[in-house]
């Protein structure tokens, strides 16, 4: 107990939390996986060089997709390395396969291999043509062995589950900004939406719609992130300068932004954009991971040195912990909150680009309710909202608590509408979790 | 006297402190018992046992003879002791009778028998002798007359036992006479009081017995006649006092801030002053006088309606605190705690707040920097802490003082206001702070000083302005012939009559 409560107090405690969920999904999701593609031409090959001493004639089969053709071609050039003699490659249907032995046992070649994906191993038509073809009697079928891995912990997977979190992931560093100095920002989930549209309507109507340059896209994707700091800037202002509470102001933002959006966009989506344009969505440019997740990646270390090793960073701390000490100091608080803001909106902006590429359009529903999932992951990630304290590392792992537990659930199929109960829960559990670390693991102060 | 109240060996640890060690302290029917101590001398600690907020590690409570326990505020309240700190238990929004009966209001299955209510409020309004209208909302009130309520509220509650926590340390020297009648009064209704106080003079007029606290322990006990200032200094410091302030000769120069007519509203009206190299300026009058709004002015904390301000012949532009901080004025606030620190970040990192110009390039600070020149002042000014990165708010009132003094020495301030700097500060850690305001001076600096302590004023400063209700009473420069009474004189002035008059008629 005692440790367990040391743990949750540490600056990064919910990291434990993150640990054991992926335990548990990756209990609950084990299961057997067949090999697929390239990996599984890898490990064909250790079975076969097990099963043969010396090379011979062989046929590879596939599937017609992407992953059996990497997996026909990458098993040829090793196959033809070690000498073997590769007499037809498919990569198809059955037919094809068919068709091709028939063709080998015609030709009378002894064709001792016949190296292919789970599928095709155990067909009827296979068997048939070992006994009617005397060349192929003596051919062995082999294909890549199944094993047992969790789903949950499938590179695809967790990739996927850091893709689908990064546009909440990246919004969330400007919240956890807001939130250290005291302060909400509601309207990020509109200004993903109006960024989005922004950025598309930019494309459509100045860059070139579908043929625009990818240095049309870079600009038309500035623009909108900058007038969404723009609108930050100004509910910052509000706040700052004529003491708008930051509930109000930003909810006062948010339908504005929102409005605009529609008022932008006609209330239709905006696809007529390049098909290039999903690189920052859907791409993997760097070791096979996604863009988007770069991204979110470079922007948290940014986020991490601003905050703890700048003098902007200390302030935004000094700011929400007592401002008025703070001005006393000589700290510029209006400055700061007006920059905390403004920053917000920017990361909104880009969020909302970001999203816009995933989507390849831009329509102003985007973003419906992401201002309390952002605000979730930053509480769960240990924030306070009483402000002054707080960690950016914290969010990123807050986050990936919430997007673990539901690609979790989707693992597993429950139901979007329970999906929606638990995340409640967990959203109650860590501010119960904060409130009892502050005062010590006492019930009531 | 029957006995009251009895602690026998509490004990009581905080991490890394020994807050306690096995203190034995008792209390009669119709006592006024002094606590005394430095601060971190344990005085909170044992008034929060008392009141239940904190439970004991070992010891026993006697209650009329009988053991008890509390784990709750309610339990110690129940039991008939009643805890008055110096913040306020009060709902600013209700109203001062609501406030008395809150919780335990007269009640009909719900609805409140509001007559009933009143009529009691004011029944025990009246029996500590105060004339607040018990419909009158408490954010409305003065300090002294939410002070008041608290006890009324305290009695409602039927506390036979009043502790009070430095009771009289926000209000003025009228109210805290009529503060000493209501503990005169009381006394003699059969409470037993435990009065905490930083100021000696008040022990020696209420006072017939005095513990005294040290680093957790009980130190000594006084009898009446055996409380002489000294005697009580000796014991809460460990050690004799020669002289209560550093005597050091100055060298007064050259006139270094020149401030003309600074006014704000009818806070500050028109008011003019001087600080040379080397001076010593005290700032004093009653509370409300308008002593803090000009130093804020001068620092720009808040915005002034006119006036000038000049430093080393060079007129400022003082718009906020920036500016002022920039140009070399510096401000100690008088609430450390609100104003003073940020509580929630490091005693390293409230220093460096001013200061991350000098230890930054390009926004990016060097920590290492930073540490060591905040390392270099808890060398040089004694800086009690437990690691730089303990947070501000952990420290004890005279350390926050001087984290705030370092601050403000790193960033090279020229002139120095220091606001009441040795409120809540026990009397050792003020002897350092006056030694500090005087090596200040010798180099040159100028020195302002508010203090509504006379003593320390006639003590410490080489020149005395006196206000009053936002205006500039009068100067005084210091010596044999000045006294607290000419000062006191000045601080109530002509109105003070004007007041009088208006109570006869």
């Amino acid at each position: 107990m005692k440790i367990l409560k040391k743990l949750l107090s540490s600056d990064y405690g919910m990291l434990g939390v993150l640990g054991v969920l992926c335990v548990f999904f990756s209990l609950i999701t084990f299961e057997n996986q067949q090999p697929v593609g390239r990996d599984a031409a890898d490990r064909l090959l250790v079975q076969i060089q097990n099963q043969f001493e010396t090379p011979g004639v062989a046929v590879l089969a596939g599937k017609g997709s992407d992953d059996g053709r990497d997996f026909v071609s990458q098993l040829e050039e090793q196959l033809m390395q070690e000498g073997w003699k590769v007499e037809a490659k498919i990569a198809g249907s059955p037919i094809d396969l068919g068709k091709a032995l028939r063709q080998a046992g015609e030709n009378k070649l002894r064709v001792i291999l016949l190296a292919c994906e789970q599928s095709f191993a155990d067909l009827p038509l296979v068997e048939n043509l070992k006994t009617t073809s005397p060349g192929l009697s003596q051919m062995k079928v082999l294909s890549p062995d199944s094993y047992g891995w969790p789903n949950f912990l499938k590179t695809s997977n967790l990739l996927n589950i850091a893709n689908q979190i990064a546009v909440i992931a990246i919004i969330a560093i400007g919240m956890t900004l807001v939130i250290i100095t005291a302060g909400i920002d509601l309207s990020v989930g509109s200004l993903i939406a109006f960024s989005a549209v922004i950025c598309c309507w930019l494309i459509r109507e100045w860059m070139g719609g579908p043929e625009a340059t990818i240095l049309g896209m870079v600009v038309a994707s500035l623009l909108a992130i900058t007038a969404c700091g723009g609108l930050g800037l100004f509910s910052g202002s509000m706040i700052a300068y004529f003491g708008v509470p930051s509930f109000v102001a930003s909810l006062g933002m948010m339908m504005v932004a929102s409005g605009l959006a529609y008022m932008i966009s006609g209330g239709l989506s905006i696809y007529q954009i390049p098909s290039s344009f999903d690189w920052l969505g859907r791409g993997d440019s760097f070791l096979g991971i996604p863009n988007a997740v770069v991204l979110m990646v470079l922007l948290y270390v940014a986020a991490h040195f601003l905050m703890s090793r700048t003098t902007a960073g200390r302030y935004v701390y000094a700011v929400g912990g007592n401002a008025e000490a703070a001005r006393l100091s000589g700290v510029p608080v209006k400055k700061v909150i007006l920059w905390v803001y403004a920053c917000s909106g920017m990361l909104a902006g880009l969020g909302g680009v970001v999203m816009a590429s995933q989507f390849r359009s831009g329509d102003p529903k985007y973003g419906l309710m992401y201002e309390l999932y952002v605000i979730a992951a930053v509480v769960v990630g240990g924030t306070s909202l009483s402000g002054g304290r707080g960690k950016v590392f914290g969010t990123l792992i807050g986050a990936f608590i919430i997007a673990v537990i539901q690609n979790g659930m989707n693992l597993t199929g429950v139901q979007s509408y329970t999906q929606k109960v638990v995340l409640g829960l967990v959203l109650l559990a860590a501010v119960l979790l904060d409130m009892l670390k502050k005062r010590g693991w006492k019930l009531s102060s | 006297m029957k006995r009251l109240l009895t602690l026998r060996s509490i004990d009581k640890h905080f991490p890394g402190v020994h807050a306690l060690k096995s203190v034995d302290f008792e209390l009669s029917q119709g006592e006024c018992l002094a606590l005394l101590g430095e601060n971190g001398a344990g005085k909170s600690t044992l008034i929060k046992i008392l009141g239940g907020a904190h439970s004991p590690d070992s010891g026993r409570i006697e209650l009329d003879g009988k053991e008890v326990v509390f784990q709750h505020p309610t339990d110690s309240l129940d039991a008939g002791i009643a805890v008055i700190y110096q913040e306020f238990n009060l709902v600013p929004g209700l109203s001062a009778g609501e406030n008395m009966f809150l919780g335990i209001e007269p009640n009909d299955y719900g609805w409140v028998r509001r007559e009933d209510e009143m009529r009691k409020a004011i029944e025990i309004l009246k029996r500590i002798g105060s004339i607040i209208d018990p419909n009158t909302r408490c954010d409305e009130l003065t300090v002294a007359e939410k002070q008041m309520v608290e006890i009324a509220k305290a009695l409602v509650r039927k506390a036979r036992i009043l502790i009070m926590d430095e009771p009289s340390a926000a209000l003025t020297n009228k109210e805290v006479e009529r503060l000493y009648e209501l503990v005169d009064e009381l006394k003699s209704q059969g409470l037993g009081i435990v009065y905490v106080s930083h100021r000696l003079e008040e022990v020696e007029r209420l006072a017939d017995r005095a513990v005294v606290l040290r680093d957790g322990e009980r130190v000594g006990e006084l009898l009446r006649d055996e409380m002489k200032r000294n005697r009580i200094i000796e014991l809460m410091v460990g050690r004799p006092m020669d002289s209560e302030f550093p005597t050091e000769a100055r060298e007064v120069g050259d006139l270094r801030l020149r401030a003309r007519n600074l006014s704000r509203g009818s806070k500050v009206k028109n008011i003019s002053l001087d600080v040379r190299a080397g001076e010593i300026l005290a700032l004093t009058g009653l509370v409300g006088a308008g002593r803090t709004e000009t130093v804020r002015l001068l620092f720009g904390a808040d915005h002034r309606d006119g006036g000038m301000i000049e430093l080393d012949g060079k007129e400022l532009t003082i718009r906020n605190p920036h500016d002022a901080i920039n140009a070399g004025i510096c401000l100690l606030t008088e609430d450390r705690k609100e104003q003073g620190l940020v509580l929630g970040l490091s005693v390293k990192e409230n220093f460096g707040l001013p200061n991350l110009g000098k230890f930054s390039r390009n926004g990016m600070i060097d920590q290492n920097e930073e540490l060591n020149r905040f390392i270099h002042y808890v060398e040089s000014i004694s800086i009690k802490i437990s690691d730089p990165h303990q947070l501000a708010g952990k420290l004890s009132g005279g350390n926050q003082q001087k984290v705030v003094l370092a601050k403000w020495l790193e960033k090279n301030a020229e002139i120095l206001i220091f606001d009441e700097p040795t409120r809540g500060i026990d009397v050792g850690a003020k002897f350092e702070i006056y030694q500090w305001m005087n090596q200040l001076a010798k180099q040159g600096k100028g020195i302002i000083m508010i203090n509504s302590e006379l003593p320390e004023v006639l003590g410490m400063s080489d020149r005395i302005l006196v206000l009053k209700e936002g205006e500039l009473m009068g100067e005084v420069a210091n010596g044999p012939g000045v006294t607290q009474e000419k000062l006191m004189a000045m601080a109530i002035g002509i109105a003070e009559e004007r007041e009088s008059k208006n109570e006869n008629s």
